[in-house]
């Protein structure tokens, strides 16, 4: 069971927060087909957000075919994003932690990890992932 | 579909003052509406008016199609917090629910409120009195919800709470909407607790109502524009502008979700952002209709 939170800071609008949530969860294996999500209930009192946010959510995931619900059962994951790559993420989810490790001792803090990831990402696609 | 609450010119007037006046809404059936404003903007007035409990001076209000006061029905259909949760002191938890039931009879769900106490572990036996402020705001909400209502009016129930028992009273009330039929009208001078669980707004300033709508559409329709203090002013009704020496921020109303106008640059706003605009410009309103501004 996967556990949703909302960044108030953030411009995505609430509902496409939670849908970006299941997304993120699907593309890391965290939810696998067969698992079910919290009720609307569930997320409602847990984020302490209208219920119609969380089933704005669930509709629009049903709609690209992740997830279904099942009546008097609960919505249930029926898609996958993972693709053949995610046997391939524990090894790397290791080596990023020792490369993060390395950059917290040279002392940067986690905006400036954010900022030097994504420049060297956008670098390293704009040179065609040579 | 019928709204759940529908007013129309309603109007109140105490002696000299009018607590309330020409007031014109409809409140569509599922939405957790906010209603917010200064003290004295008419908020309670429009709430007791709503359950029945004043008579309007002038205009009409309806609760699903039907006078509140006039008839038992529609009475029975409407769950009231008022302000300070009020409870009778010396009385226990459960004795409340012992009136609520012999008041209510037969629509009144004794097996989902014990349940709802028991829960949040609090004691039956004891007295009202005795409770925490969020534990009183517990009770009053279960004996509300208790008439299995489908409108549920809530005056300012958190307003005497501290942080973590305001999150619960509102995470709590979150998770019954998602399971019943519910229709929620809820004030508060804390419009941070209002974001992301309110969908729909009522500003009242002055007596009247000042904005309405669909909290999604406001917020889509409106942003804020940040600029240096000489810039020429955009496009679009200035709902609000405050200056610093160099910088001028402006909120305004623009259905266009187009570039800003160089040398402006754009920024969403939040509902507290939204709120507090027209709050300090009682002057400016937005309202429903065909011209779409008031």
């Amino acid at each position: 069971m996967i556990g949703f939170r909302l960044d108030g800071r953030s411009n995505v609008v609430p509902y496409l927060q939670l849908v970006e949530q299941v997304r993120q969860a699907l593309r890391t294996g965290l939810l696998e087909p067969g698992d079910r999500l919290p009720t609307v209930r569930e997320v409602a009192e847990s984020v302490s957000i209208n219920p119609n946010t969380v089933l704005k959510a669930y509709r629009q995931l049903e709609h690209e075919g992740l997830v279904e619900g099942r009546p008097g059962q609960g919505t249930f994951v029926v898609g996958s994003l993972a693709g053949p790559s995610l046997a391939s993420h524990a090894a790397l989810r290791r080596e990023l932690r020792a490369w993060l490790r390395k950059a917290h001792t040279a002392g940067l803090e986690p905006e400036d990890i954010e900022a030097l990831f994504g420049t060297t990402l956008h670098a390293f696609e704009a040179e065609g992932a040579a | 579909m019928t709204a759940a609450l529908e007013t129309t010119g309603l109007s109140k007037r105490y002696g000299r003052t009018w607590a309330l006046r020409d007031c014109t809404l409809a409140v569509p059936q599922g939405r957790v509406a906010a209603v917010v404003g200064p003290n004295g903007a008419g908020k309670t007035t429009l709430m007791r008016l709503a359950v029945g409990l004043r008579r309007p001076t002038r205009g009409s209000v309806s609760v699903f199609g039907r006078t509140p006061r006039d008839d038992a029905a529609s009475l029975a259909r409407v769950g009231f917090v008022a302000q300070e949760t009020p409870l009778y002191r010396d009385l226990t938890v459960a004795d409340h629910l012992e009136m609520g039931r012999r008041l209510n009879g037969v629509g009144w769900d004794q097996p989902s409120a014990a349940e709802r106490l028991g829960k949040l572990s609090i004691p039956l036996d004891r007295r009202a009195g005795e409770l925490s402020g969020g534990q009183r705001a517990q009770v009053a909400l279960t004996i509300a919800l208790a008439k299995r209502p489908d409108l549920l009016v809530l005056d300012e129930p958190v307003a005497s709470l501290d942080p973590l028992a305001r999150r619960t009273f509102l995470s709590e009330l979150m998770g019954e909407i998602a399971t019943r039929e519910l229709t929620v009208l809820l004030s508060s001078h804390l419009i941070a607790d209002l974001e992301h669980r309110c969908d729909y707004l009522v500003i009242l300033s002055d007596a009247r109502v000042q904005v309405l709508g669909d909290v999604e559409e406001l917020l889509a329709s409106h942003r804020a524009l940040v600029g240096p203090v000489d810039a020429p002013s955009p496009n679009g009704s200035i709902v609000s502008s405050h200056s610093t020496d160099r910088q001028r921020t402006l909120v305004v109303r623009s259905e266009a979700r187009s570039p800003a106008p160089p040398p402006w640059a754009a920024q969403p706003i939040s509902l507290e952002d939204l709120v507090l605009a027209y709050l300090s410009e009682p002057g400016a309103g937005t309202l429903p209709g065909p011209e779409g501004t008031a």
